[in-house]
């Protein structure tokens, strides 16, 4: 249920994230997901990708800083109002969240990618009211 | 302008009077008549020569040198020639992680400290009539206390202000009606372009003159800065090794800065073979403070790269002048007054083993003021995914060289392999300053 994330340090420079994207390609490594957080001078692109332990070790021989985290995805129906219900019961139950983003895959179903210090916790909440979470073999193979 | 000179009999000696004065203070030093430890084992250490052979200024060269390492291998107090209970004053400045280079002044010092900020004062025109307006920093570092004592030895009124908080420097300048201003050259350009955004009546600014030093600055910062104040502006320099400002001072000629030899004898070397240079030739100026009596360096390498001119001064003085300094024989920086070394970054950095010791200083001049900018490059043990992580690194790296160095500078994180390194080493420093 602990699915691999890649996070990479970007500095905020033009044709930065095309060289990334470009290692990737060639490498024939699928992203499914990705999403950045930027400041002034740098950002952290995080991303959900098909082989994430070889797509690590190629973007480290090229110099980039990568570390892989663990995070879940959490399946919420692709709905008005069904984020909203997902979150409050994590809210409800004092989980913080560091941060998360998502993607909707398909007409029916939406896919929350969740970062947080205590992810058992959250699976535990989430299995309690018997949502759906994403699983490896889900992902890595898209 | 002024023709006034606080101290004829020294300023205007005859060239060989002065030579034969500098020899017998010279080995007045070295057989410890006048510092009674000078020629103890530990600062005979290592050298070679024997004190019996100074007899005149001549014989100065066969004496070693001292550099800064002497000083922070001997730190705190281990130069000083003088015991405890007769040194009343230490300054010291910023140095290796924690390791600062300190100098002590015994009564004597201060009292000669004193008589050379005068002379140097006097060369601007300061006389008791004047209010100087004091906005070097206050404290460890030499400028605020130097410009003090000797300011009021010549009996102006002294507004201690010391540096920053600008608004009330242009409030008690009105005022207060000063009329000379002390300070590091960029402050002055600072303070005259925030003299002209606020709305202040120029009738009642008195300034007519300005004493400025401790960092280099151009012919060009000098026309701004006395177009913008109106005043004049002269060039002071001096190091605390040696005694703090004050060691050299520029005449209303403007043609170099005389320096009082009678105290500090200067010599230029070539940096590399160490031999000493004629006058005229550009190369490392070394001092020698002979009347210096709770540390009395011999020999001490300024690093200083200068030219020194000895014919007689249309002030009437016969003093050599030294040339603006044109550069460095090492990497150090100065940076808004602050001595700084590319190497201190790089031991707070390796201290913090958070990050690779790969970095580079950017220094720049921005609205007459030095921005410092250090990129370091992150190393993948430390890289965090979470932004508030990273920026709490970002803190901790800018309080580290705040500490350590005495000036705040902007972190930036990059990638590494950014910074650029050719023939395997790492370019530390880029300076945009324009100085030349």
């Amino acid at each position: 249920m602990i699915i691999k994330q890649l996070s990479v340090f970007l500095e905020n420079r033009t044709g930065r994230l095309t060289e990334l994207t470009g290692i990737l390609a060639e490498n024939d490594i699928n992203i499914s997901a990705f999403s950045i957080a930027d400041t002034a001078d740098y950002g952290i692109l995080r991303m959900i990708v098909g082989r994430p332990e070889p797509a690590a070790e190629i973007l480290r021989k090229q110099g980039f800083a990568v570390k892989i985290t663990d995070v879940i995805g959490m399946i919420i129906p692709h709905s008005p109002g069904s984020l909203h219900k997902a979150l409050e019961l994590l809210s409800s139950n004092n989980v913080a969240i560091d941060y998360m983003y998502a993607f909707a895959s398909g007409e029916c179903k939406a896919t929350v990618v969740i970062r947080a210090e205590s992810l058992q916790k959250i699976i535990d909440v989430l299995m309690e009211h018997k949502m759906e979470l994403l699983q490896e073999g889900d992902v890595y193979q898209v | 302008m002024s023709d006034m000179i606080w101290n004829k009999q020294y300023e205007c000696m005859e060239r060989e009077a002065l030579l034969k004065l500098q020899g017998e203070r010279v080995k007045l030093m070295v057989n410890g008549s006048t510092t009674p430890s000078l020629s103890t084992e530990k600062n005979f250490r290592k050298r070679e020569s024997n004190p019996r052979d100074i007899n005149t200024i001549d014989d100065l060269k066969k004496l070693p040198f001292t550099t800064k390492q002497d000083l922070r291998d001997n730190y705190p107090f281990g130069l000083f020639t003088l015991p405890q209970t007769d040194i009343v004053r230490l300054h010291a400045s910023s140095g290796t992680t924690g390791k600062s280079t300190v100098v002590g002044y015994s009564q004597n010092d201060i009292q000669m400290w004193s008589e050379v900020v005068a002379r140097s004062l006097t060369m601007a025109g300061v006389t008791n009539s004047d209010i100087i307006q004091i906005a070097y920093g206050y404290g460890l570092f030499t400028g605020g206390l130097g410009l003090h004592y000797g300011a009021e030895k010549v009996g102006a009124s002294v507004i201690p202000i010391s540096g920053g908080n600008t608004k009330k420097q242009l409030q008690l300048m009105e005022d207060f009606g000063s009329t000379v201003l002390a300070c590091t050259p960029s402050y002055a350009a600072y303070l005259g372009e925030a003299l002209a955004e606020e709305k202040i009546d120029r009738r009642n600014i008195k300034l007519k003159a300005g004493v400025f030093g401790a960092e280099p600055w151009t012919e060009g910062m000098r026309s701004q800065i006395e177009q913008l104040l109106g005043i004049k502006a002269y060039d002071i320099y001096g190091l605390s090794e040696i005694i703090g400002p004050g060691v050299s001072m520029e005449c209303h000629c403007q043609k170099g800065m005389h320096v009082f030899e009678d105290h500090f004898i200067p010599e230029i070397i070539n940096p590399d073979t160490c031999e000493v240079l004629p006058y005229g030739e550009l190369g490392e100026l070394v001092f020698t403070p002979a009347t210096k009596e709770a540390m009395p360096l011999i020999r001490y390498r300024t690093r200083d790269l200068t030219r020194l001119h000895a014919e007689k001064c249309d002030c009437g003085r016969t003093l050599v002048r030294m040339e603006k300094c044109v550069g460095r024989s090492d990497d150090m920086l100065i940076i808004r007054g602050v001595n700084v070394f590319p190497s201190q970054v790089e031991a707070v950095l390796l201290e913090m083993s958070e990050t690779k010791p790969h970095y580079l200083l950017v220094v720049d001049r921005e609205n007459n003021l030095d921005t410092v900018e250090i990129q370091v490059e992150i190393n993948e043990q430390f890289f965090s995914d979470e932004v508030k992580e990273l920026e709490a690194l970002r803190q901790r790296i800018r309080a580290n060289i705040a500490s350590t160095l005495g000036i705040s500078a902007t972190i930036r994180l990059v990638e590494h392999g950014t910074i650029e390194r050719s023939m395997g080493k790492a370019q530390r420093v880029v300076d945009k300053r324009k100085l030349q």
